[in-house]
């Protein structure tokens, strides 16, 4: 029997428990256990893939009670590239934090990297479990250690960020739980698979239909769309660069994943488009969406907190993609969870490498940065133009899905939204660079371009320049000086870039394999 | 009138739930206290849990628990029927529910711990201020 | 915000009221709820694994994966409590009492040593002299509460209890000890790091028990698996498992809800408080 399923989930689940224990024993062996425990669900996430690109769907019971009775772990196509990508970016990001976590919470290290590993452990299970009742209790474990783990950034806002988001992520799961409640309580089973079957004959029930909208609305409350993202700006940008760096790329994706899962395999896209009409509805809030995550990210003067507003755009490409009923938005939607994942996450990989050096990222912090961190910067420019969608970039080719599934559905409006927000993107991203390119000297009126509304930094940082210009970590290095980051963080990084041009090389590949057989 | 007052004696653990629900609902939103917000979220959750478990009940059924079935082989005498005992698994699920909304609960009540040791209030437009004084500075 | 409130509440509530049109009367036996899995449950529990309590045997066996990772809720919320809250710094005001005439002492310096001895005593700022009776009481009355918690985790397969129940009782018990004496009396008997060694063990019996059924050849959690290791009817292995599965919660659960109450009563400095 393959018990790789199981071993995925359980695997940084024992690492954290075991790192918790170690921690007693000395503080460095809980970082090497939560190393080795992420690269065993790595490898064990990498064989399912295998295995299920192979062999097909691949079912696991738990305490081998057959399913609906109990809860069976069910990987298709769809959850295994989720579940690679999830442990991938886990682990490469585990490499990349030590650095950065003995510099923001040296006490309190083994605590961190237990809090991590449950997380991840929340984020793997939620993308392989086959029940929607496990869905619920693996999302509050995500969210439960995301609320922690913000908290423990920024000293005077990461509390309040993360009391915001326990009040609104608590509404969201709530929702979710009871639309699950309205599901049992029409069919009187938990299983997708089966819930699938019964609800198959109850079409036109008002509960279901509550059930449809609670669980969407649940979802869409955890992924921030639009009008729902509130929480989430101040809370990816207040956390600490280890925990922002691997919550900003996954918890938004694997929320796109549940909202996918939940429209194809429980509640079917025939209900959905044909019985409800609700897609127009849909594609139009994605996208006010994108046009008010891209406009938003327009206004703001820290990289983090544009970033954040960038990652709520996105959220709308991916709504709007799966709602436009056909198979290329969806193949579109599908192919964009893979590469805005590997974008955001080398986006902030490059964010934490010039925070680990500069404590700051507002613009006001960031002239000089090509010269000094070249190799960052190499990273950081790339995955821009992955964003804004250049060609040989992984960014351009779930766009060009998107656009034509836009075409074919005759949702014109999706489409200009998509290349009006790409316009918007390279416009912010060029300002960016132009603004780490050139190294104004202190006290130059042209540094106010940049829109400092910070000055307290600005003088902050010039006056270091002025006492001689030490280079150590958290000061503002002359120009010209090499100050880059550490060598795990850039490794991190450029895999990462490695593997977004290596994503729009394969795209086809991708889809062909994974995508449009999962759509069958 | 009749019919819609039937409909409310046969669902009236719906009505009752869903009163509670948007008690806690209201409270969350518009109240300004930190800690009255939190009372709501417990009452929120506490509705859901609510709901779950009337889902459980069956007219004339006891609760689940097996007569007879302790340490001897005897149920297996007598004939074990689903219409005597209630559905065992709205009670499970709640278990769970329960102890996610302590757990969240008591991660929230740390936060506003810290947040009071920061700022030295719990209400939120004077947070707000602080915060504003904070960053203005 | 009142206004924005009340719209959302009325959207909500519409929304779930207009649900709950089609949704069976309640208490129907005849509602899908209760009879698709609910029968099954009741009609093959006692034969499939001998535990006349159905909530703890689809609990712990057939909802087992659940289970789980509710106890990792658990543990979770007490390192939360713990990251969050934990402050280590020594506290800058300190009273210490001379016992013998009552005067109070002010220390403002940190720094300031204070040699332990008989005749001073740590204060807490909101100290209060305990009161006889209450310490008397509380004293005899926290084991029978702890043989009860125990009982309660023990019996879960038969009457209405487990482990969650049990560990909650247990851990009241030694709340009830911070609270009758004060929380340095039972800071000192239940240290920090057997709390945080307790929390991960508890979670770590119950992982374990799963993997163990993996290494024997079984699916995780399959405890039927385990009965070549235990000296015992194998009819009866699956309940063995479940007990093993609920003592295991049984801690995890006790040693949170005291990191949690501790932390949150002394605001993370485990010295006065409550």
């Amino acid at each position: 029997m393959n018990n790789m399923p199981a071993i995925l989930v359980l695997a940084p689940l024992l690492g954290a428990l075991f790192a918790g224990l170690a921690a007693w024993i000395q503080k460095q062996l809980s970082y090497y256990i939560a190393l080795t425990a992420m690269a065993v669900s790595c490898f064990a996430a990498v064989s399912v893939l295998k295995d299920v690109v192979e062999a097909g769907t691949m079912q696991y019971r738990m305490a081998g009670w057959a399913p609906p009775m109990g809860i069976e772990l069910k990987i298709d196509l769809l959850n295994a590239m989720v579940l690679v990508l999830i442990s991938a970016i886990a682990f490469l990001n585990l490499v990349a934090s030590v650095k950065s976590v003995e510099q923001e919470i040296p006490d309190r290290a083994p605590s961190f990297y237990v809090m991590y590993l449950l997380f991840v452990v929340g984020l793997l299970g939620v993308s392989a479990t086959g029940d929607l009742f496990n869905l619920y209790v693996l999302i509050e474990i995500t969210s439960l250690t995301s609320y922690t783990l913000i908290a423990l950034g920024d000293k005077d806002r990461g509390h309040l960020a993360a009391l915001n988001y326990i009040f609104i992520g608590v509404i969201g799961a709530s929702f979710y739980l009871l639309g699950v409640g309205y599901l049992y309580i029409t069919t009187g089973s938990l299983n997708m698979a089966d819930v699938a079957v019964i609800l198959k004959g109850i079409q036109g029930s008002s509960a279901v239909l509550t059930a449809f909208i609670l669980c969407i609305l649940g979802v869409w409350i955890k992924m921030a769309l639009f009008p729902l993202h509130v929480w989430l700006p101040n809370a990816y940008s207040f956390a600490p660069v280890g925990f922002a760096r691997v919550v900003a790329p996954l918890m938004t994706k694997v929320m796109v994943y549940v909202m996918i899962r939940l429209m194809v395999t429980v509640f079917g896209l025939d209900y959905i488009l044909d019985t409800l009409h609700l897609a127009d509805a849909v594609v139009w809030l994605a996208v006010t969406a994108i046009l008010a995550g891209a406009f938003m990210a327009l206004s703001q003067t820290d990289l983090k907190k544009m970033l954040a507003y960038i990652i709520v755009c996105e959220i709308g490409y991916m709504v709007g993609g799966a709602w436009l009923g056909n198979d290329l938005g969806m193949t579109g939607a599908i192919l964009h969870i893979l590469n805005d994942a590997l974008m955001t996450f080398a986006l902030f990989l490059a964010v934490g490498n010039i925070i680990y050096m500069r404590k700051q990222v507002a613009f006001s912090n960031l002239p000089g940065l090509f010269s000094a961190m070249p190799w960052t910067m190499a990273g950081f420019v790339l995955a821009g133009l992955s964003i804004i969608g250049v060609p040989p970039t992984c960014g351009f080719f779930s766009k060009w899905y998107l656009v034509l599934g836009a075409f074919e559905a005759g949702a014109y409006h999706f489409a200009a939204a998509l290349i009006i927000s790409s316009l918007v993107c390279a416009v912010l991203f060029f300002k960016v660079f132009e603004i780490c390119f050139f190294a104004s000297a202190p006290g130059d009126p042209d540094h106010h371009v940049a829109g400092s509304p910070q000055p307290i930094h600005y003088i902050h940082a010039a006056g270091h320049d002025r006492a001689g210009g030490d280079s150590g970590a958290g000061t503002h290095p002359p120009a010209g000086v090499m100050a880059e980051a550490p060598v795990s963080m850039l490794a991190a990084l450029g895999l990462v870039s490695i593997a977004i041009i290596a994503a729009g090389v394969y795209a086809g590949t991708i889809v062909n394999t994974i995508i449009l057989p999962f759509l069958q | 009138m009749s019919d819609i007052l039937s409909l409310i004696v046969a669902k009236y653990n719906f009505w009752l739930y869903i009163i509670l629900m948007m008690i806690g609902l209201y409270a969350m939103i518009a109240k300004n206290n930190l800690m009255k917000k939190l009372v709501g979220m417990n009452i929120f959750q506490t509705a859901i849990i609510l709901f779950y478990v009337s889902i459980g009940y069956k007219h004339g059924a006891t609760l689940p628990i097996i007569q007879g079935g302790h340490g001897g082989h005897s149920a297996h005498d007598a004939v074990i029927r689903a219409a005597d005992y209630i559905n065992p698994l709205p009670h499970v699920l709640m278990l769970t529910a329960i102890v996610v909304s302590v757990a969240t609960f008591g991660v929230a009540m740390a936060l506003c711990v810290r947040i009071y040791q920061r700022y030295q209030t719990l209400e939120e437009d004077e947070l707000r201020m602080r915060v504003s004084e904070k960053n203005n500075l | 915000m009142k206004f924005i409130g009340t719209v959302i509440v009325c959207l909500t509530g519409g929304l779930l009221l207009y649900g709950t049109m089609d949704l069976p009367d309640w208490g129907d036996p005849g509602s899908p709820a209760s009879t698709h899995l609910s029968d099954y449950y009741i009609e093959h529990i006692m034969e499939q694994t001998q535990v006349p309590n159905l909530v703890t045997a689809v609990l712990a066996d057939y909802r087992g994966y659940d289970t789980m990772f509710e106890t990792a809720v658990v543990f979770c919320a007490g390192l939360a409590c713990f990251l969050l809250l934990r402050d280590f710094r020594p506290k800058k005001d300190r009273y210490f009492r001379h016992v013998p005439t009552g005067v109070m002492l002010h220390f403002k310096n940190p720094d300031t040593r204070m040699i332990a001895d008989n005749e001073f005593e740590h204060m807490d700022k909101d100290w209060v002299p305990s009161d006889m009776i209450i310490k008397t009481v509380c004293r005899i009355l926290i084991p029978f509460i702890q043989i009860y918690a125990l009982y309660v985790v023990a019996h879960g397969d038969f009457s209405p209890g487990g482990g969650f129940q049990g560990g909650v009782i247990f851990g009241s018990s030694l709340i009830l000890m911070a609270i009758s004496y004060n929380l340095k009396t039972l800071v000192k008997r239940v240290t920090e790091k057997f709390l945080s060694i307790f929390a991960a063990l508890g979670v770590l019996i119950y992982v374990g028990l799963g993997v163990g059924a993996m290494v024997m050849g079984g699916h995780f959690l399959d405890y039927g698996m385990l009965a070549p290791l235990l000296p015992s009817d194998p009819g009866h292995i699956r309940a063995l498992g479940m007990l093993g599965v609920e003592i295991g919660v049984g801690i995890a659960v006790m040693a949170v809800m005291v990191i949690i109450y501790v932390n949150i009563v002394s605001e993370g400095r485990h010295d006065e408080g409550l």
